[in-house]
C-alpha cells in the first residue's frame, strides 16, 4: 500500500500538468481560429517568432 | 480622415458647430492606429491565407495583417491613412473579393470571453472529475478503513475548490431565480450539488462508507458542457448576424463647400446635402435639391416600379437611387428618420413573442417543484422512520443526486447544437434561441414578394414579340447603361444571339432613358412618359425609332433561386400558403399563379400586412414569415417566426428569427422538417431522462442507491441523451 504515497500525487501532478497547458492555450487565443491554424502548418513560409 | 474642420453648410449656427467639435474630437482619436477588418467570403485554402497576409503586409502603412480562415475574416492593423476602400481594391487585384465590414458592429464579437470561461470552468472539472473518479474507482472495487478514509478526504480536498469554481455560473443563475423569487432548473442542480458536497464531507469525517464527491463533479462537468454547447450555438449564431450588419458600412457622402467628405451617418445634420451616387441607398430622409435618377422603393413598399426622382421630391431613408446621381437635403435624420420610427412598431410586437414558453421552461417548471417536494418527504419519511439525521439527510441527498437534471441539462442543447450546426451548413442561420421549436410549430406561410420570392432583378418576357430590328436598335441603346432594366435586356439580347445595332451618339439621360442616332433617326429608349406612351401596369422600357409609336420590352421579375421548390415543398408538407406584397394587383396575382400559391393579398400596405398576420394568430394558426422589406418588419415581428433573406433591409434581419445567409430558398421547407424533428428529439430526450428517473428513483427513496449507482445511471442517461442528438446530423 506504501506505493500509493507515491501513484496518487504522480497522477494529480501529471492532470494538473495537463490542465495547466490546456488554460495557457486558452489564455494565448489558441482556439480562435482552429481552422486557419489546421491550414498553416502546410505553409512553407517560417517566422522567427510567432505573430501576435 | 485627417479632414480640415470647416463649418457645415446650416441653418443655424449652433448645428454647423455641434459636427466641428465632433470632427475635431475624431481628429484627436484617429493619431492612433486604426484596425480594419475585412470579409473576405471566398478564402479556403492555406495558400489563400499566405497570399492575402502577403499582400496586406506589403502595403504601405499597414503594421500587420492577420487571416482568421474559421470565420473568413482578416484583421489589419495599419495607420490611419490607410483608407479600408484601398485595401479591398488591393485584395480584389489579386483575386479575394473582400469587404469593408464596420469595427464598431463587430467589436462586440472580437474575443468570446464568455465562452472562454466557460470552456475553462469545464476543463476543471473535467480534470477534478477524472482524478475523483480514480479514488471512486478504489473504493468501490473494496477499499477499506483507513485507506478508504484517505481516498475520500483527497477527494474532498480536490472537490471542494473545483465546485467553488466550476460551479459559479450555476450559483449565479439559481441566486438570480431565488432573488426574483422564482424557480429554475438551476435551483435543484445547486441543491443537489450543495447537499451532495456537504453530506459527503459529514460522512467522510464519521468514517462513513459512501461519499458523493464524484457524482458532484461529473454532475458539474456535464452541465457546463450543455451550458458550453448552448453558448457556442448562439455565439455563431450571433457573430454571423453581427458580421451580415457589420457589412453595411454606414457612410455617407456630404458635400461641404463643393467638396465631397465621408463621415459616419450618426453625424449627418438635418440640412446637410448628401450626395447618393447611381446604385447607393438613401443614408438619410431628404428632399432631392439637384439630379434626376430613378427611385427603387421595393425595400420600402414592395413595388416593383421604379418611381422618378427629379428637385422637390421626397425621398426616404432606405431607398435606392438607380441611375443618375443625386443630391439631396436631410430633412431628417438617425432616430427621426422614417426606417427608425418602423422600428417603435417591430417593439411592440417583439412584446408578443417574449411569452413563448420553451420547452426547457416548461420541463423546468414541472421538475423543479416535484424533485424538491420527493426529496424533502423521503427525508421527512426516513427522520421518522428511523429518528436518525444522519441517514435520513444522506438519502435525501441520494434522491437529489439521482434525479438531479444531468440528462435534461444535455437535452435541449444537444439537440439545438446539432440541429442549428445542420441548417447553418445550408445557408440558414438560427438567431434566436427558441426559433427552432417555434418553426416546428408553424402551419401557415406567408410569403413576402418583391426581393423575397423575386431576387429583385427583373427578366425580359417578350423578346419574341418584338421585331428583331428593334431588339438590335434596343440592344445598342442599352449595352452602355447600368440601369437594371437595361443590364437584363442586354443579357437577354445577347443571349438569343442578337447584334447591336449602329447607333451614334448615345447618350443617356438620367431618370428618363437613353437616346441615340440611328440611320438619321432619332432612337430613344426609356420610361413610357418620356416617349408619349401609355404606360402598363407592368415593367417595361420603352422604344421610340423616329415618330413611329413606342414598343415595350415588358420584364417581370426573376424568381429567387429555390422560390418554386420552396413553395411546393410547403404545399406538399400540407402548410397553407400566403402571398402578401405591398406591389399591384396584377403582379402579385400572375407571380401567385405562377408559383401555385392559393392566397394572395395585394397593394398591402406595411399595417396591413401586420394585422392580417395578427388575424391569423388569433385564429390560432401559427405563422411563418418570409419578407425582406421594411414594409415587412412589423409583420415579421408579428409572426409566430420569421425568416428573412441575408439581402434584407437591416431592420428586417433584427425583427427576423432565421436568416437565409445564400440567395437560395429552397432551405426553407427542409428546415422545417429539420425544426420538427428536432423538437421530436428533444421530447425524446425528456422521456429517455424521465424513464431513468422511473427506474433509479425508487431505488433512491428505499435507500438503496449507492455513488456507485448513481455514477452509473448519470453517465448512461447523458450518454444516451447525447447519442439521440446526435442521429440529427
Amino acid at each position: 500500500m506504501n506505493i500509493l504515497v507515491y501513484l496518487i500525487p504522480i497522477s494529480l501532478i501529471l492532470g494538473g500538468v495537463g490542465l495547466a497547458f490546456f488554460i495557457f492555450t486558452l489564455r494565448s487565443d489558441q482556439y480562435d481560429d482552429p481552422e486557419g491554424n489546421a491550414r498553416r502548418i502546410l505553409s512553407d513560409e517560417y517566422d522567427d517568432k510567432p505573430k501576435q | 480622415m485627417t479632414a480640415t474642420i470647416r463649418p457645415g453648410i446650416s441653418a443655424c449656427p449652433a448645428c454647423s458647430a455641434a459636427p466641428a467639435a465632433e470632427a475635431l474630437a475624431a481628429g484627436a482619436a484617429v493619431q492612433k492606429d486604426v484596425r480594419v477588418a475585412l470579409s473576405l467570403p471566398t478564402i479556403h485554402c492555406s495558400a489563400c491565407i499566405m497570399a492575402v497576409e502577403k499582400a496586406l503586409s506589403e502595403y504601405p502603412g499597414v503594421k500587420s495583417a492577420r487571416v482568421n480562415l474559421t470565420l473568413k475574416r482578416a484583421t489589419v492593423e495599419a495607420e490611419p491613412e490607410v483608407m479600408p476602400q484601398d485595401l479591398v481594391r488591393l485584395l480584389d487585384g489579386i483575386g479575394y473579393e473582400a469587404h469593408e465590414l464596420d469595427p464598431g458592429t463587430l467589436s462586440a464579437t472580437q474575443t468570446d470571453k464568455a465562452g472562454r470561461e466557460l470552456l475553462m470552468r469545464l476543463a476543471v472539472a473535467g480534470f477534478a472529475s477524472m482524478n475523483v473518479m480514480l479514488l471512486s474507482v478504489s473504493v468501490w472495487s473494496g477499499a477499506a478503513d483507513a485507506t478508504r478514509d484517505m481516498f475520500h478526504w483527497i477527494s474532498a480536498a480536490i472537490t471542494l475548490p473545483t465546485i467553488a469554481f466550476s460551479g459559479q455560473p450555476f450559483f449565479r443563475s439559481a441566486w438570480a431565480a431565488l432573488a426574483a423569487k422564482r424557480l429554475n432548473m438551476d435551483v435543484p442542480i445547486v441543491l443537489a450539488i450543495l447537499l451532495a458536497v456537504f453530506t459527503s464531507l459529514w460522512e467522510t469525517t464519521l468514517s462513513g462508507e459512501h461519499a458523493y464527491f464524484d457524482a458532484a463533479l461529473t454532475l458539474t462537468f456535464f452541465l457546463l458542457a450543455g451550458r458550453y454547447l448552448d453558448h457556442r450555438t448562439r455565439a455563431i449564431a450571433r457573430s454571423a448576424a453581427e458580421e451580415l450588419a457589420a457589412l453595411e458600412v454606414p457612410r455617407a457622402i456630404v458635400m461641404v463647400e463643393g467638396e465631397e467628405r465621408q463621415v459616419p451617418i450618426a453625424e449627418v445634420s438635418v440640412g446637410d446635402l448628401v450626395l447618393v451616387r447611381p446604385g447607393g441607398r438613401m443614408p438619410v430622409d431628404g428632399e432631392i435639391v439637384e439630379g434626376q435618377s430613378e427611385i427603387d422603393r421595393s425595400l420600402l413598399t414592395g413595388e416593383t416600379l421604379p418611381v422618378f426622382g427629379g428637385p422637390g421630391r421626397e425621398v426616404s431613408a432606405g431607398e435606392v437611387n438607380l441611375t443618375g446621381p443625386l443630391l439631396i437635403r436631410a430633412t431628417a435624420v438617425g432616430e427621426d428618420s422614417s426606417l427608425h420610427r418602423m422600428a417603435d412598431l417591430v417593439a411592440i410586437a417583439e412584446s408578443g413573442r417574449s411569452r413563448y414558453t420553451s420547452l426547457a421552461d416548461k420541463a423546468a417548471k414541472l421538475y423543479a417543484p416535484g424533485v424538491h417536494i420527493l426529496s424533502a418527504l423521503s427525508f421527512v419519511g426516513w427522520y421518522l422512520y428511523t429518528w436518525d439525521l444522519r441517514t435520513a439527510l444522506n438519502i435525501a441527498a441520494a434522491v437529489l443526486i439521482i434525479t438531479c437534471p444531468c440528462a435534461l441539462g444535455l437535452a435541449v442543447p444537444a439537440v439545438t447544437t446539432a440541429a442549428s450546426g445542420r441548417l447553418f451548413r445550408k445557408g440558414m442561420l438560427i438567431k434566436h434561441e427558441t426559433a427552432l421549436e417555434r418553426l416546428a410549430e408553424v402551419d401557415t406561410v406567408v410569403f413576402d414578394k418583391t426581393g423575397t420570392l423575386t431576387a429583385g432583378t427583373p427578366e425580359l418576357i417578350n423578346l419574341d414579340q418584338v421585331s428583331s430590328r428593334d431588339v438590335s436598335i434596343a440592344l445598342a441603346l442599352a449595352q452602355g447603361s447600368s440601369h437594371p432594366l437595361s443590364v437584363s435586356l442586354t443579357n437577354a439580347a445577347r443571349a438569343a444571339g442578337f447584334e447591336a445595332a449602329e447607333v451614334s451618339e448615345i447618350a443617356e439621360v438620367p431618370g428618363y432613358g437613353t437616346k441615340g442616332v440611328w440611320q438619321g433617326q432619332e432612337v430613344r429608349l426609356g420610361r413610357a412618359r418620356w416617349l408619349g406612351a401609355e404606360a402598363l401596369s407592368r415593367t417595361a422600357a420603352w422604344l421610340k425609332v423616329g415618330d413611329a409609336p413606342a414598343t415595350a420590352f415588358e420584364f417581370t421579375d426573376r424568381l429567387r433561386d429555390g422560390a418554386e421548390e420552396a413553395v411546393a415543398g410547403l404545399l406538399a408538407a400540407g402548410k397553407d400558403v400566403y402571398l402578401m406584397s405591398g406591389d399591384t394587383t396584377l403582379a402579385v396575382e400572375e407571380m401567385a399563379r405562377r408559383l401555385n400559391i392559393p392566397h394572395w393579398l395585394a397593394e398591402a400596405l406595411p399595417a396591413d400586412k401586420a394585422a392580417r398576420v395578427q388575424a391569423m394568430t388569433d385564429e390560432g394558426k401559427r405563422v411563418l414569415m418570409v419578407g425582406d422589406g421594411l414594409n415587412d418588419t412589423a409583420a415579421l415581428a408579428a409572426a409566430h417566426v420569421s425568416i428573412s433573406p441575408a439581402s434584407a433591409l437591416d431592420a428586417a434581419r433584427v425583427a427576423s428569427d432565421i436568416v437565409l445567409l445564400g440567395g437560395d430558398l429552397s432551405p426553407i421547407a427542409e428546415a422545417l422538417g429539420t425544426a420538427q424533428s428536432a423538437t421530436r428529439r428533444i421530447r425524446e430526450n425528456f422521456r429517455i431522462a424521465a424513464l431513468y428517473n422511473v427506474i433509479a428513483v425508487p431505488l433512491a427513496v428505499a435507500g438503496l442507491a449507492t455513488p456507485l449507482i448513481a455514477a452509473l445511471a448519470m453517465s448512461t442517461s447523458s450518454i444516451t441523451v447525447s447519442l439521440n442528438a446526435l442521429r440529427l446530423r
